[in-house]
């Protein structure tokens, strides 16, 4: 169980900001690494984003959705052995939309025989874009963008590039008009073997990676809210929290790249330099959901268990930000997601953008609100004839939900654009001792993403530690 | 360190990170990379675990020199010259 702030000692080895998949990850690390580590979450739950919430018998996940089978090899590594063995393929993938209907396992295989049958694509066209996309790295040249990528191998198929592009579009939120390299290795990540999820939901997981925390004696502290970094003769010095000063030569910060530099170590602390970069930063789009609960004793036939679904003609990703977005995906929750907890539930996700909803007055934003849960139930239907008589709860979240328990700066749920990482790779060369993870660059986004740079981070601060 | 004391310690580390290596066909001269099926974070793991073991401090631009047994080896037998 984590404790409130006052049981924190006067000082650490390292503090970590956060408690996202990546502060997390950084936390386990560097505990492993031997050293004394301090965890604080201002939220009362732990996860970040990989979270979750209880209504009426009801648990809801809000990030889990399905993540690339490299996750087995990252919790076996890092993580246990019980989280690992919780990790199951979701093998029913289903696309909906007016250029084409299709169930697949999104896999490779799968996907080389539909476009060869059903979209009539060549196959040495097919395997030269598959190697072409395995091949990418982080650091190969990005003046490519998914578009040219997309317009490269099939020109003019807009219904191709809409089977290639539409689930990355959710997964990290990224466009056409993105480099082709953060694209190439989501996608890839994702076609090794599929799609995976975690059986037990979030909740069980956050909950195994507590209890592994607190047996490596990570000293973890929830509804902390840090209020500012402090840097003395241009390092890190600790944190601010609470009024109380607790001290440390290194600070992991996950919180957004943005919030941390502007809000946490404030722009006093870094050279204009640095900061030209830092303001260059695009913060990506957020999202809204709709939670739908069946009642106890309903059921529903299993038609997927992760709907791509859209009435849109094309793909177009200013379609899929709009409020008014024809485009959702719709993750099934049977009762095999949580076994014991015999319960169905479905999470609609939409991609969307800040200012429309922040916009609004509080009269206004309700009734989009509920004007958005509307949207949502008359296409649930059409998968799920009759779905309204069963449910027994409704709600929705907009970015500013997202905003209000996340802190990401324009509630934010996918970080930020590609520049993003270089600057959240750089800040302890800019500030000593000053180090960030979390959702960055889109390749560094999702759970898998963020647990992989929670690592990289961590050896970058072991590195650093013991060079001081 | 011997040149076969580096080995051994470098297999003892890949083996720690995948106990299902096999090291029956592995060439030493060959990228480890597409013997044993390792990625970028399992070079990064073998980094941290040098760092931990011997306080080696190996800057992210030498990664490539650790890309198959003998480029370890040589890369390595300097820096573990007193281990």
């Amino acid at each position: 169980m984590p404790f409130s702030l006052d049981k924190a000692a006067a000082s650490y080895d390292v503090i970590v900001i956060g408690s996202g998949l990546g502060g997390l990850t950084s936390a386990k690390r560097l505990s492993y690494c031997g050293y004394k580590v301090l965890l604080l979450e201002f939220h009362h739950q732990l996860g970040g984003l990989a979270t979750w919430f209880k209504r009426n018998g009801h648990i809801f996940d809000i990030s889990l959705h399905g993540f690339p089978y490299g996750m087995v090899k990252t919790c076996k590594k890092y993580w246990t052995k019980e989280i690992t063995e919780s990790i199951v393929q979701l093998k029913n993938i289903v696309f909906d939309n007016p250029q084409f209907s299709l169930k697949t396992t999104f896999d490779r295989i799968d996907f080389t025989a539909l476009l060869n049958k059903k979209f009539k694509i060549p196959q040495p066209v097919i395997d030269r874009f598959f190697a072409t996309v395995a091949g990418m790295n982080f650091y190969d040249d990005q003046t490519m963008t998914t578009r040219e990528l997309f317009e490269e191998f099939f020109p003019g198929r807009t219904d191709v590039h809409r089977l290639l592009m539409e689930p990355i579009t959710y997964a990290n939120g990224s466009t056409l008009d993105d480099p082709a390299i953060t694209y190439g290795i989501v996608f890839s990540n994702f076609m090794n073997k599929g799609v995976f999820t975690f059986e037990g939901g979030t909740d069980k997981l956050i909950r195994l990676m507590t209890e592994d925390l607190e047996r490596n004696g990570v000293m973890i502290c929830t509804n902390a809210k840090v209020d500012r970094i402090v840097v003395e003769k241009g390092k890190v010095r600790g944190v601010e929290v609470n009024g109380r000063v607790i001290t440390a030569p290194a600070v992991v910060s996950n919180s957004g790249i943005t919030n941390t530099i502007y809000d946490l170590a404030g722009r006093e602390a870094f050279t204009s330099d640095f900061l030209e970069q830092a303001d260059a930063i695009r913060v990506n789009n957020s999202s809204c959901q709709v939670y739908i609960g069946l009642k106890k004793d309903a059921d529903i036939e299993d038609r997927g268990d992760l709907l791509f679904t859209s009435s849109a003609p094309v793909f177009d990703s200013a379609e899929l930000l709009d409020m008014q977005t024809h485009s959702k995906t719709f993750s099934v929750y049977y009762p095999k997601t949580r076994p014991g907890h015999d319960r169905y539930a479905i999470v609609a996700s939409m991609n969307s953008r800040y200012e429309d909803w922040n916009r609004l007055s509080p009269v206004a934003y309700e009734s989009e609100k509920q004007a958005l849960i509307a949207r949502t139930l008359i296409d649930l239907n059409r998968y799920f004839p009759g779905v309204n008589d069963k449910i027994d709860w409704l709600e929705a979240a907009t970015p500013k939900t997202f905003n209000r328990y996340t802190l990401h700066t324009h509630g934010t749920s996918f970080g930020t654009k590609f520049e993003g990482l270089a600057v959240s790779r750089s800040i302890f060369k800019e500030v000593p001792g000053l180090f960030h993870v979390g959702s960055v660059g889109i390749i560094m986004s999702g759970w898998l993403g963020a647990i992989n740079y929670g690592v990289i981070v961590a050896n970058d601060v072991d590195s650093y530690i013991r060079s001081i | 360190m011997t040149r076969d004391a580096i080995k051994d310690l470098v297999l003892e580390i890949i083996k720690d990170i995948d106990e299902d290596a096999d090291f029956e066909a592995l060439q030493a001269d060959q990228p480890l990379r597409d013997q044993l099926d390792l990625d970028s974070m399992d070079f990064l793991d073998i980094v941290m675990e040098l760092r931990k073991r011997h306080k080696l401090q190996i800057p992210e631009e030498d990664y490539p020199q650790l890309a198959s047994l003998d480029s370890c080896v040589n890369y390595l037998e300097p820096l573990l010259k007193n281990a």
